[in-house]
């Protein structure tokens, strides 16, 4: 599996990325590290606990680095997420939140299995 | 090749390796402000090769940050949305103390929406990025705005140098050139010095009474550089009539009255700076500055505000300087005559207000001129001005060699601070931190850098109980003159708790009234010396055989209980053990003393915690209790408790029994009461208690003297007591 095919799997803009980060290398060795970000984790722990402030902190965080790595899918759902929780709480948080779950978990395994098909 | 030039290379690479690794440490500096580690990543990523990045996870660190390296950092890269400080938070901060002037804010941020992005430039940010962001525009923006910034720190330098040595010789040039103009005047040089001082001070006085003449700062500054050139007309006028003592003739006098319109044609007829503004200025006091209010001076004879202000004032203070000083043809009038004399309209016609400014001044005047008199003092006012203008924030911008000296600070303290072993520690109210020596925070197991640490369980932990805000509170009560303090507590050291000792010294600031700003203080280890002390102070306080307390020691702390309490009640009592002296006689000493430990045993399992027990000496003991209200039946239990066999060994003991409410007085009544009561159920067959009464009032003593807290004296006659006893 390559980058490009990776990214189409999980719905981002690969020309964009590679464009505005100047190398594939640079793509990648980002592109792993996103799984090891700890705001997807952050966000559904802090739905279940109703602390929306800080869930809307990790939604936050979550568009901000799928905009940079180019991740449209998720960016666009994290970000819908996030102006849902600007206020407070809103009943259609939880329908993006199910939609987030959705994306995040098509676009880890995508990135897995392009870990799989390139180790280092 | 000839023989050297390997060695000239290998020299050469040296140097530039040193070159290399000199400008390695001065990279630039570039702080990260991102709660997300993995932005922080990227954009360190993007920047590391050419800048020295250090990172921050929230608004706080970062002006815990900002507040320690202040103008060393070159730039900082800001995002919005953060945990407890967000961007706007630290950007407030940093427009307060003005840092925003010195060091550049580039905000780097999702939230696209207008107002965020308004509010961030209102608050003094010089860019704005969006993500998601591109390498190359990250790369340029930074680039150029340190390069910016850079170039204005140097230039507001060079422009203020340059000014400042401008100043200094363009007036160290007129003084000159105003000196050889009195010198043929036969005056001292001082006139045209106190003119120009007279000048200011009306000045500055007209300009808060009235904006009527719309003089500014430096039409200020330029008015008094003139007014040394106002007599420059009398070069031309011979010395005979200058420095004659009389009174001048007609003919004489209309002469003298040539030399304002003289200076003034001097002036006009410059073959260069023409249309200089300070030219125009001393045109128009040196052809006017004998006009009068009144339209009867000369040259021109003009009247009211016709007559420049530059030229009103200079007439003024040329008159009342040449009525204060001596002259060839009079002597100087006092300041307040001369003042009088003017507003007396006796040395002319002012203008009405330069007169009131002259009235309001009035006997001020001399301490006024003698305060602003120093040529360095007047190029300070001068230069504060200029520079004001110019860089009004001058004062907060380090030089290179400021920095490089604190540099050089920093190294020294935190060589001497890793070689002294102890715990050092810097602590600011604001924001609230504590930044601990690197051998501190080692030997802590913390970071060095503790945000918010009185709300930190991990760091109150450190200290026993409540002791971290008891030492907040011992320094916020010191003061400015006193702000040294010892503060001795448990610490957890690498979990073992120890005895510290804290000196600290509170920070108060310069204000009025002085506020706590922090701390500065070190913890030193004192654990093993003061277990030494504890040790040593066991040994002085107990009895080595038994362990119980010693006589002397229980005796101290008894006295100590009932001063706290005398309106409680009281039992002293004494015991011993019947026929010990059989036990020693029979079995040995070493048997004997096995009685005594398992005697002890028995006492302290049958008294309760907060009772006093102690060995008085050889085989008596002593117990001190405090008690409620069935005090016989303590008792009882206690004498039962005590009597029972050791090892074939019958364990009886005689006791006697001193109640405070039976007794009354000290402690020395207490125990020469019980004493009587043990003596008399000696006398009466033993192996029983007794409680003292008044009918053993008088009866001999029972207690060996050894060890029992009392004066030699007594002692003999207590054992002679004994002896007739036995």
């Amino acid at each position: 599996m390559t980058l490009r095919e990776c990214y189409a799997a999980l719905g981002g803009n690969y020309d964009d990325v590679v464009g505005r980060l100047r190398s594939e290398r640079m793509v990648r060795k980002f592109v792993l590290k996103f799984l090891q970000d700890g705001s997807y984790n952050l966000l559904c722990r802090s739905m279940a606990e109703e602390n929306y402030s800080e869930a809307f902190r990790a939604a936050h965080t979550i568009k901000g680095i799928c905009q940079n790595l180019g991740l449209s899918r998720l960016q666009d759902s994290s970000s819908r997420l996030c102006e849902s929780l600007r206020n407070g709480y809103t009943p259609e948080a939880e329908e993006l939140t199910k939609k987030v779950e959705e994306d995040y978990q098509q676009a880890a395994s995508a990135i897995l299995a392009f870990q799989e098909a390139n180790p280092e | 090749m000839p023989p050297d030039t390997g060695a000239a290379a290998a020299i050469a690479e040296t140097v530039n390796k040193d070159v290399i690794s000199l400008s390695k440490e001065q990279k630039q500096k570039i702080l990260i402000v991102d709660d997300t580690e993995f932005n922080r990543a990227v954009l360190a990523d993007m920047l590391e090769d050419k800048y020295q990045i250090i990172e921050a996870e929230n608004g706080l660190q970062a002006l815990a940050i900002l507040q320690q390296r202040g103008v060393e950092l070159d730039l900082v890269l800001l995002d919005i949305v953060m945990p407890e400080m967000d961007g706007f938070g630290v950007l407030e901060d940093m427009a307060q103390t003005r840092l925003i002037e010195d060091v550049p804010v580039i905000m780097i941020s999702s939230e696209t929406a207008s107002s965020y992005v308004q509010r961030a430039y209102e608050l003094g940010v010089t860019d704005f990025i969006s993500r998601p962001f591109d390498e190359l525009i990250v790369h340029r923006r930074v680039v150029n705005t340190i390069l910016l910034y850079a170039k204005q720190k140097r230039l507001a330098g060079m422009v203020a140098d340059q000014i400042y040595e401008n100043e200094q010789r363009s007036n160290l040039l007129i003084d000159i050139l105003s000196y050889i103009v009195e010198f043929r005047n036969g005056e001292s040089g001082l006139h045209v010095l106190n003119v120009r001082t007279l000048t200011e001070l009306l000045l500055n006085h007209l300009v808060q009474k009235t904006d009527q003449y719309h003089l500014t700062l430096s039409d200020i500054s330029m008015i008094c550089t003139a007014s040394a050139l106002h007599d420059i007309g009398k070069i031309s006028i011979d010395e005979k009539i200058l420095n004659k003592p009389g009174r001048f003739t007609d003919e004489e006098f209309a002469i003298m009255k040539t030399h304002s319109r003289i200076g003034a044609e001097m002036l006009q007829n410059l073959p260069i700076h023409q249309d200089d503004p300070l030219v125009k200025v001393a045109y128009d006091i040196c052809r006017w500055h004998h006009e009068r209010w009144d339209g009867r001076g000369y040259p021109d004879g003009l009247a009211g505000d016709q007559i420049p202000i530059s030229a009103q004032i200079v007439a003024l203070a040329d008159v009342y300087d040449a009525l204060t000083s001596k002259r060839c043809y009079k002597d100087a009038f006092t300041p307040q005559v001369a003042v009088q004399m003017i507003l007396d309209g006796k040395c002319g016609a002012f203008n009405p207000l330069l007169m009131d400014c002259l009235r309001d001044m009035g006997d001020q005047l001399p301490t006024l001129m003698n305060q602003s008199n120093t040529p360095t003092q007047r190029n300070r006012r001068e230069m504060r001005n200029v520079t004001q203008e110019i860089h009004h924030h001058k004062d907060l911008t380090a030089s290179e060699r400021t920095l490089q000296l604190l540099e050089h600070e920093r190294m020294k303290y935190s060589f001497f601070a890793a070689m002294s072993k102890e715990i050092q520690f810097e602590f600011t109210v604001s924001p609230p931190m504590v930044t601990l020596s690197a051998w501190g925070a080692q030997r802590l197991g913390t970071e060095e850098i503790i945000m918010d640490p009185l709300h930190q369980e991990s760091i109150l932990g450190l200290l026993s109980g409540d002791e971290a805000h008891g030492l907040s509170c011992a320094l916020r009560s010191t003061n400015p003159d006193h702000p040294v303090i010892t503060y001795n507590c448990k610490m957890r050291l690498q979990n073992e708790w120890r005895y510290t000792r804290i000196i600290a010294r509170a920070i108060w600031s310069t204000d009025e009234p002085p506020r706590y700003t922090g701390a500065i203080g070190k913890a030193v280890d004192i654990h093993d010396s003061q277990m030494k002390l504890a040790a040593l102070e066991r040994i002085a306080s107990h009895d080595q055989l038994t362990g119980l307390l010693n006589h002397a020691y229980a005796k101290k702390r008894i006295l100590e209980r009932m001063e706290g309490h005398s309106a409680s009640s009281f039992a002293l009592v004494i015991f011993d053990l019947d026929h010990f002296k059989n036990a020693n006689d029979t079995y040995g000493h070493s048997f004997g003393d096995r009685v005594l430990i398992h005697l002890a045993d028995r006492l302290r399992q049958s008294i309760r915690g907060g009772d006093i027990a102690a060995r008085a000496g050889g085989d008596e003991f002593l117990i001190f209790l405090e008690y409620k209200d069935d005090v016989e039946t303590v008792i009882d239990r206690i004498f039962h408790s005590l009597c029972g066999e050791f090892e074939g060994f019958p364990l009886s003991v005689s006791m006697g029994i001193a109640l405070s409410t039976a007794v009354g007085g000290g402690y020395d009544d207490l125990f020469h009461a019980a004493d009587q009561a043990l003596y008399y159920v000696k006398r009466n067959g033993r192996g029983q208690y007794r409680f003292y009464e008044e009918t053993m009032k008088g009866t001999l003593s029972a207690i060996s003297p050894l060890d029992d807290g009392r004066k030699e004296t007594e002692d003999g006659a207590s054992r002679m007591e004994k002896e007739e006893s036995t």
